[in-house]
């Protein structure tokens, strides 16, 4: 590991004035950036830990969630409003990583974790998104686990996170700030598509700090789920997984969210499936052209086509369990 | 700046590079925390801080200013083995031991998770007030610490044996 220097921010301004000089990096639980320092993939000479600032879960008047960005992934797993009016993000949440490690990761560090891509890691391997302009491995290599969706030839690489999945289907927003003062986006304006620059992962302006996320009021979220296909059946990355919320009234699909994990870049808000299903009738049939609708512009890699029909079938599945459930 | 290690103040290293596991195992002489991948993936570092389940070798040593960090030699000592301890021994919990600091640890943890409620993935219904620890969700919430030796079954018999007789879910309706 590279040297640095450590401490801690008192408040969110002080966190921003020191976290905006070049080689500064913000540290949560550590579980993703202390593994990549040691790796020495990088480098900070300066860590300012903002575990100590907006640690606190708020209910909004009118029925959203504040949730900020210190907040430990099992607290909100477990917190009474998560479970009751937002479950697919509790089970997003405890699908993903180990107890001990949801007990360290903070919300702000599971938005920015990195790619889990073999050679990313690897230093002997080439990686654009590790030295730009160095060529892709994964291309010609390894990729069952890299994306079917919105890669480019420069980074096929995949987003691991299963809480993001089920917050970009939930509609949540990011609160940041920066030296340039504050701003609040959508979370799926957050990542970026890899393009000819995979190094670049965010919209985020160096050194600007994600303060909390918010969850707009949603009454049809209390219907919602979350599915990960894995390996085993814990303690593994997704292959695919889906996030869903559903509405049926009288018959027919009033209103839907869907997102999917695995499978790209980013966390993939699922439109396109979403327009097809809107105002439509409920069932397979639905389903299957909501889930073919959404996957038509799906590429597979040398190793990695099984997951698109994969990716149909979770849909589907999903889908179909909300379905019941609400029927 | 310090924390406290098993009950004791201890100084945080000059060097913010030591990790908690580090700290434990070289500057303190403390090997019962076991490091397995120094990675997050194996659980062999697992150890309670405030008596909450963290890994060891994923974190900095200086985050834990002010905090209070049990490990295994805490826990029990020869003549006075803490019941997992006894229990894992009585249920062969292990084969060459290199796991079992960790799963210890864990095991207290994840009885406080239960305690406090905390869903788990196999967990059915989100909304329960009381989860009771049958066997797919005991499987589950020690997922995080690999067995080499296959020890599971044991492992399992004795954190059944030792949290039964606790009566977890007493304690939770409490
Ligand atoms: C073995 C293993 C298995 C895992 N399995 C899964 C899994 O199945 N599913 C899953 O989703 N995840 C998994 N993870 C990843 C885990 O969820 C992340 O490591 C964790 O969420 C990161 O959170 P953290 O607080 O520890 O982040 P850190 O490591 O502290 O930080 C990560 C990044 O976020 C930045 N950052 C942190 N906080 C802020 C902030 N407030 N503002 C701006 N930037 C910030 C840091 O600078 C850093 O770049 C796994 C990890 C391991 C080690
Ligand atoms: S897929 Fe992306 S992260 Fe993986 S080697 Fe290629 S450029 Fe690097
Ligand atoms: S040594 Fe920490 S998880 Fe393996
Ligand atoms: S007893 Fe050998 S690794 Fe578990």
């Amino acid at each position: 590991m590279t040297p640095f220097t450590y401490s801690r921010a008192a408040d969110t301004a002080e966190a921003v004035r020191r976290g905006t000089i070049p080689q500064a990096r913000y540290l949560g639980g550590g579980t993703n950036l202390v593994d990549l320092m040691r790796e020495e993939i990088e480098r900070p000479d300066t860590l300012v830990d903002v575990t100590g600032l907006s640690h606190e879960i708020e209910e909004l008047p009118g029925g959203g969630l504040r949730i900020g960005a210190g907040v430990r992934n099992t607290a909100v797993a477990e917190h009474r409003s998560v479970r009751s009016r937002y479950p697919a993000l509790s089970r997003a949440i405890v699908s993903g990583a180990s107890a001990q490690i949801r007990n360290m990761a903070t919300v702000g560090g599971n938005l920015l974790q990195r790619t889990r891509c073999a050679y990313f890691y690897d230093e002997a391997g080439q990686c654009n998104k590790r030295s730009p302009g160095k060529g892709c491995d994964a291309l010609e290599g390894f990729n069952r686990n890299h994306a079917i969706l919105g890669a480019s030839p420069a980074c096929v690489a995949v987003h691991p996170s299963d809480m993001c999945v089920a917050l970009v289907a939930l509609d949540a927003s990011v609160h940041l700030r920066g030296s340039a003062g504050v701003r609040h986006i959508p979370l799926t304006e957050l990542h970026r598509l890899p393009g000819d620059q995979p190094h670049v992962e965010t919209v985020l302006d160096p050194g600007e700090l994600i303060t909390a996320i918010e969850l707009p009021p949603q009454p049809f979220a209390a219907r919602s789920t979350y599915r990960k296909v894995r390996d085993r059946s814990s303690y593994a990355f997704a292959l695919v997984s889906v996030a869903a919320a559903l509405q049926i009234e009288d018959g027919h699909i009033r209103d839907v969210r869907i997102a999917l994990g695995g499978v790209a870049h980013r966390p993939w808000r699922a439109s396109r499936a979403e327009e097809v299903l809107r105002g439509g009738p409920v069932g397979a049939i639905a389903f299957a052209a909501a889930a073919d609708a959404e996957l038509a512009d799906a590429r597979p890699l040398s190793d990695n086509g099984f997951k698109i029909e994969l990716a149909r079938r979770t849909i589907i599945a999903v889908l179909g369990n909300l379905a019941g459930e609400t029927a | 700046m310090s924390m406290t290690v098993n009950g004791a103040a201890v100084s945080l290293p000059d060097d913010p590079r030591v990790s908690l596991l580090d700290l434990l195992r070289e500057y303190l002489h403390l090997p019962g925390t076991k490091k397995g991948c120094n990675q997050g993936a194996c659980g062999a570092c697992t150890v309670l801080v405030d008596g909450e389940r963290i890994l060891s070798c994923l974190a900095l040593a200086v985050q834990f200013e002010g905090r209070s960090v049990t490990t295994i030699e805490g826990l029990g000592a020869p003549g006075s083995l803490h019941p997992l301890q006894q229990a894992f021994i009585e249920h062969d919990g292990f084969q060459c031991g290199y796991c079992t600091p960790g799963q210890i640890c864990s095991a207290i943890g994840m009885a406080q998770e239960i305690r406090r409620g905390v869903p788990s993935h196999v967990t059915a219904d989100l909304c329960t007030e009381t989860i009771s620890l049958s066997h797919d969700e005991l499987r589950e919430r020690m997922s995080g610490n690999l067995c080499r030796c296959g020890a599971h079954n044991g492992i399992v018999d004795a954190i059944t044996e030792v949290f039964a007789e606790e009566d977890i879910l007493a304690e939770a309706a409490e």
